[in-house]
């Protein structure tokens, strides 16, 4: 009996939303993009991925225990226009036969107070390895939380652009990176 | 003896430097646009798009001026016909070396890329990023041009036979010597 009523008292407690701290783990495609802009000759191109999978969890009471992981799919790739798609699959940019997904898997996150926190990880294209930290915000929502963040990468740290696209005058070698993943906690 | 009047010095330094740039834009559209994917490609679009908005600029001085300013009557001895030839394919010249360029521009931001005059001054998109409307554009662009070709055929072959089968001096009225018209 004394156990019947524990164990009654420990659902009612797993079912009230006030004692349980929501934990966001269900990424949801529909509403998260993965972009990016860079420079050609000065003139700014944006472009995007559209197929990423993105697995997270991320409990607002515990942001010390948060990760997340986003592979993203380079054949989907829109870089401004289609000859640009067909280019940058190609040997010296992506060669995504051979690399067909970038990966960022996350290693720790800080929380800076405020919703901010700051995601250490390390970025992987093309066979090259790069450690980041990427500041994220995250945004509650009623159905799903929006986490936003941005970072600039060096394309050449990655071999992006290999050969005669190696020449950072024409085509920059700073390239900004905007994500925006949403997640319920379903 | 009496030499023809000349245009204004603006209108001639106006006329010469259009001219020019089009006698490079010209051929550098042609050829850049078979060439594969390269830096050496963007670079040359670049160029291409830096002279056609210089263009433009100029030739929208050039069309104020000569709203403004009266040009040099044309000899007696040329006829009525060649006149109202003259007036057309001046008009029409007018026309294109401010559509030509102006097209341009839609076409690219048509196609997703913003002109950015000299990697510099960035030149609003006035239509937005649209494949189909890129493509039109593209064609019109290139209709106009050898619609331009034509005609320039037409001006420097009128101005070449006025000048050396007529032996009138026609072609100071766009150059340096002589007197200029009030």
């Amino acid at each position: 009996m004394k156990h019947a009523i524990h164990a009654l008292a420990m659902l009612a407690w797993l079912a009230s939303p006030a004692a349980s701290a929501v934990e966001y783990r269900t990424v949801v495609p529909a509403q998260s993009a993965v972009q990016f802009e860079f420079r050609q000759m000065g003139v700014p191109i944006q472009g995007g991925f559209k197929r990423f999978v993105a697995q997270m969890a991320f409990d607002p009471a515990r942001p010390e225990a948060a990760r997340a992981r986003i592979d993203i799919d380079l054949a989907s790739i829109d870089a401004g226009s289609p000859e640009a798609d067909e280019e940058s699959a190609g040997r010296l940019w992506f060669n995504s036969k051979a690399y067909p997904k970038a990966t960022f898997a996350s290693s720790a996150i800080r929380a800076l107070g405020n919703n901010r926190y700051e995601m250490h990880g390390t970025l992987t294209i093309k066979g090259r390895s790069r450690e980041l930290v990427v500041p994220v915000s995250y945004s509650p929502g009623r159905t799903a939380a929006v986490f936003e963040g941005a970072f600039t990468l060096q394309r050449l740290d990655f071999g992006i652009g290999e050969g005669m696209w190696a020449d950072v005058d024409t085509v920059a070698n700073a390239v900004k990176v905007k994500f925006r993943i949403a997640a319920t906690g379903k | 003896m009496n030499p023809m009047g000349r245009y204004t010095r603006p209108a001639i330094v106006l006329h010469w430097l259009v001219a020019l740039l089009i006698f490079v834009a010209f051929p550098l559209g042609v050829y850049m646009h078979e060439l594969p994917l390269s830096p050496g490609k963007l670079q040359l679009y670049s160029y291409h798009k830096w002279i056609g908005i210089t263009i433009l600029m100029l030739a929208s001085l050039r069309v104020v001026w000569r709203l403004t300013h009266t040009p040099p009557a044309l000899p007696d001895s040329i006829s009525g016909w060649q006149r109202r030839a003259s007036q057309v394919v001046h008009g029409l010249l007018y026309l294109l070396i401010l559509a030509i360029p102006l097209s341009g521009w839609l076409m690219s931001s048509a196609k997703g890329f913003q002109t950015v005059w000299f990697g510099v001054l960035p030149l609003p998109d006035l239509v937005g990023k649209d494949k189909a409307l890129g493509e039109q554009l593209a064609e019109l662009h290139q209709i106009l041009n050898f619609i331009l070709l034509f005609l320039v055929i037409l001006h420097v072959g009128a101005a070449l036979k006025h000048q050396f089968m007529e032996r009138l001096p026609f072609m100071q009225r766009m150059g340096w010597g002589g007197k200029e018209s009030s």
